[in-house]
């Protein structure tokens, strides 16, 4: 086995901003508002290192796609441990239709190439909540997948995968190579120590063009409109269940 | 718009039970209808490329440690607030281990080696600590105790003291101002005397900030009978002992989270090699400390009030006066405008002097007029933002009246207006001539 570890990272706006819909509509405000690594992909890096430091893999590759600014977030990675990074440039239009489909092809696409034994992603990104790119990655290379993992063991050629699921938690055991996905409890991911910041400097990050990977960025969606939730109203108090459900038949609910 | 961010939320919950990782999101997005999506503490530019002093590794060190306050800091400090006391040790051992407490110290001793710069990029980012007390702590234990040691420690000195500081092992306390002279440091009546190879320490020491849980104490005391800016010297006293009583902490109005300690010494018995450099350089060494403190404190407060700003805008926002938020009330958007105004002023004083300082140079008048500024503006923009929280403002409940609180003593500590005027009109050789 390679022993070599791809994490997919993803810049994403920062938790603690307040979101806001550009004017026109076609999405939110992006510009000059702050990024970070989104927090799931964090755990995933974090797991990953953890499995080098327990000299059961050998070596962590980050990799982010999107524009120049993505290689801060592929920096935090290195500064947590990762061994290098692999920076897919992916600018403009491209950018702002890249989704699942496209980013699982690159990553399937990579993970081929540089022989990865497991792919580690974030269970989601918290900006479109789409819990799909894992799936599709491992769909795409035919590989066994360990989703929502809580717990990975990874002994020899198997993965043993603790998987949070809406029943409670499901073990399963699966062959390497694998795509893990990393839910809200794997792990504490560590703070970027300020050593490892500046050794991080010297980390090589490769540029990459989904072309070279033979990659058609093609979306298949449009979006067609973004808007912000309707405001909350206010709420009406009554007396009695009879005047509850008289009000909800009065306003159609029931 | 509650919902907006409650949708993004939401949905993480739903699909993951626990919510002890994010609850610290939802609490941040606490008053939330009508709010602009940009946050932005700091209005220097957070490309790299554009920063007049930061580099890239610079954002890399401030996102690292706001991640840590946001964790491992930010959630207890109302409890820390109402016990009086942080736990110094735990907190230091946590910000030592990530590297954060010896940035600009060598790198034999744990330190990181870097420039002066980055001390000020850690400086701001612990403005993003909810309150006064700790950050002034943090500040003690990297920028006023280990100076003069790291410069003019011998080697065994810095092992012992030093080292241990930046791993955030040991807790350290500046034994300086006396309950006889604060401003006027070169009458401080501290005493120690040479007997054999052992120093006997006298007096007592006032407004020492985490006196009650220090390991050891940087002590400026009179080792001879000479004129008084040099006899006297500083000494790494270690706490423990015998002699050394911890009289009381201080009540004070502000800065709770903070112990302050009053010290007396009673014949403490410490050996002469605790000297750090040469007997009776004290007062030299300890007014060579007093620049870089005074920048840090000015980075310090400057984050804060960018975030007294921005949560009075919130507040304002979507509390109504008259049929109309507060804040649409002109008097109360332009005051804010003036006060943000003065806070970019400073800001842009505080990078020219650091970036002066790097080279080489003396920033005294600088750092002093930065000092000032800090301290005058500080308790004018938190007086009117306070105003504009109305009853509230008065309450224990938000933070605005802990910043009022916390930030009044900036123009007292760490060199009173007075002293940085006195220094200032040196400078502008305005003082009456002999």
């Amino acid at each position: 086995m390679s022993g070599r570890v791809l994490v997919g990272v993803k810049r994403v706006i920062d938790y603690a901003v307040k979101i806001r819909v550009k004017p026109d509509n076609s999405g939110v405000v992006t510009d000059g508002v702050k990024h970070s690594m989104n927090p799931f992909c964090e755990i995933a890096v974090e797991e990953a290192v953890k499995l080098k430091e327990k000299k059961l893999i050998k070596e962590v590759v980050a990799v982010s796609c999107g524009p120049q600014q993505s290689q801060e977030t592929i920096r935090t990675a290195l500064a947590m441990g990762a061994d290098r990074g692999i920076h897919v440039e992916v600018a403009g239009k491209d950018y702002e239709t890249l989704g699942p489909l496209q980013v699982s092809k690159i990553m399937a696409a990579l993970a081929k190439k540089e022989e990865a034994q497991l792919v580690i992603l974030g269970k989601q990104a918290i900006d479109d909540d789409c819990n799909q790119t894992g799936q599709m990655t491992a769909a795409l290379l035919d590989w066994p997948q360990g989703t929502f993992a809580s717990e990975v063991s990874l002994d020899g050629d198997k993965v043993k995968v603790v998987r949070e699921i809406d029943g409670g938690l499901e073990t399963i055991k699966i062959s390497t190579p694998a795509v893990l996905t990393a839910d809200l409890r794997l792990n504490t991911p560590r703070y970027a120590t300020l050593p490892n910041i500046m050794k991080a400097k010297k980390k090589k990050i490769a540029n990459v063009k989904p072309a070279d990977l033979g990659v058609d960025l093609t979306s298949r969606l449009e979006v067609l409109r973004v808007d912000e939730p309707p405001q909350r109203q206010a709420g009406v108090k009554v007396e009695t269940v009879e005047d509850l459900v008289g009000k909800l038949k009065e306003t159609g609910r029931i | 718009m509650a919902l907006l961010e409650g949708a993004l939320r939401v949905n993480l919950l739903a699909n993951s039970r626990s919510f002890y990782k994010f609850t610290s999101f939802v609490g941040v997005r606490s008053l939330s209808e009508n709010v602009s999506s940009k946050p932005v503490t700091s209005s220097s530019p957070e490309v790299a490329g554009d920063h007049v002093l930061y580099t890239q590794e610079h954002f890399a060190l401030k996102d690292s440690l706001k991640k840590l306050i946001d964790q491992e800091i930010n959630p207890h400090v109302d409890q820390w607030e109402a016990e009086g006391k942080f736990p110094a040790h735990k907190v230091f051992k946590i910000l030592g281990s990530a590297g954060f407490l010896g940035v600009n110290r060598p790198a034999e001793y744990g330190g990181l080696g870097l420039d002066y710069s980055y001390s000020i990029a850690v400086a701001e980012e612990l403005g993003n600590i909810r309150c006064g007390g700790i950050p002034m702590a943090i500040g003690v234990q990297t920028d006023m105790t280990t100076p003069a040691l790291a410069r003019f420690g011998s080697e065994e000195l810095k092992k012992e003291f030093l080292l241990p500081s930046i791993s955030g092992d040991k807790v350290a306390c500046l034994g300086v101002s006396e309950v006889g002279a604060g401003s006027d440091v070169s009458s401080i009546k501290t005493k120690a005397v040479r007997k054999g190879d052992e120093y006997v320490i006298n007096g007592g020491k006032m407004w020492t900030t985490n006196g009650a849980q220090a390991d050891w104490m940087c002590l400026l005391a009179n080792t001879s009978d000479g004129p008084p800016h040099r006899n006297k010297s500083l000494i790494c006293l270690p706490m423990n002992l015998p002699g050394v009583h911890i009289a009381r902490t201080i009540d004070k109005i502000g800065m709770k989270s903070s112990d302050t300690a009053q010290v007396f010494f009673d014949d403490v018995r410490v050996p002469c090699k605790n000297i750090i450099g040469q007997e009776g350089m004290g007062f030299t060494y300890q007014m060579l400390q007093f620049q870089e403190e005074r920048l840090w404190a000015v980075a310090n407060v400057l984050t804060t009030l960018d975030i007294i700003i921005q949560e009075t805008i919130q507040y304002t926002r979507q509390r109504k006066i008259f049929t109309q938020p507060v804040l649409y009330h002109q008097a109360v958007h332009f005051r804010l405008a003036e006060l943000q105004t003065e806070v970019e002023l400073l800001r842009s004083l505080l990078y020219h002097a650091t970036a002066l300082y790097i080279k080489g140079n003396d920033v005294t008048k600088l750092a002093s007029m930065a000092k000032l500024k800090a301290g005058r503006l500080a308790r004018e923009l938190s007086d009117s933002c306070l105003q504009y929280w109305g009853g509230m403002g008065f309450t224990n409940d938000v933070l605005i009246s802990r910043f009022y609180r916390d930030l009044r003593l900036i123009s007292i500590g760490g060199g009173a207006d007075e002293v940085m005027l006195g220094i200032i009109c040196k400078y502008m050789d305005t003082l009456p001539r002999k």
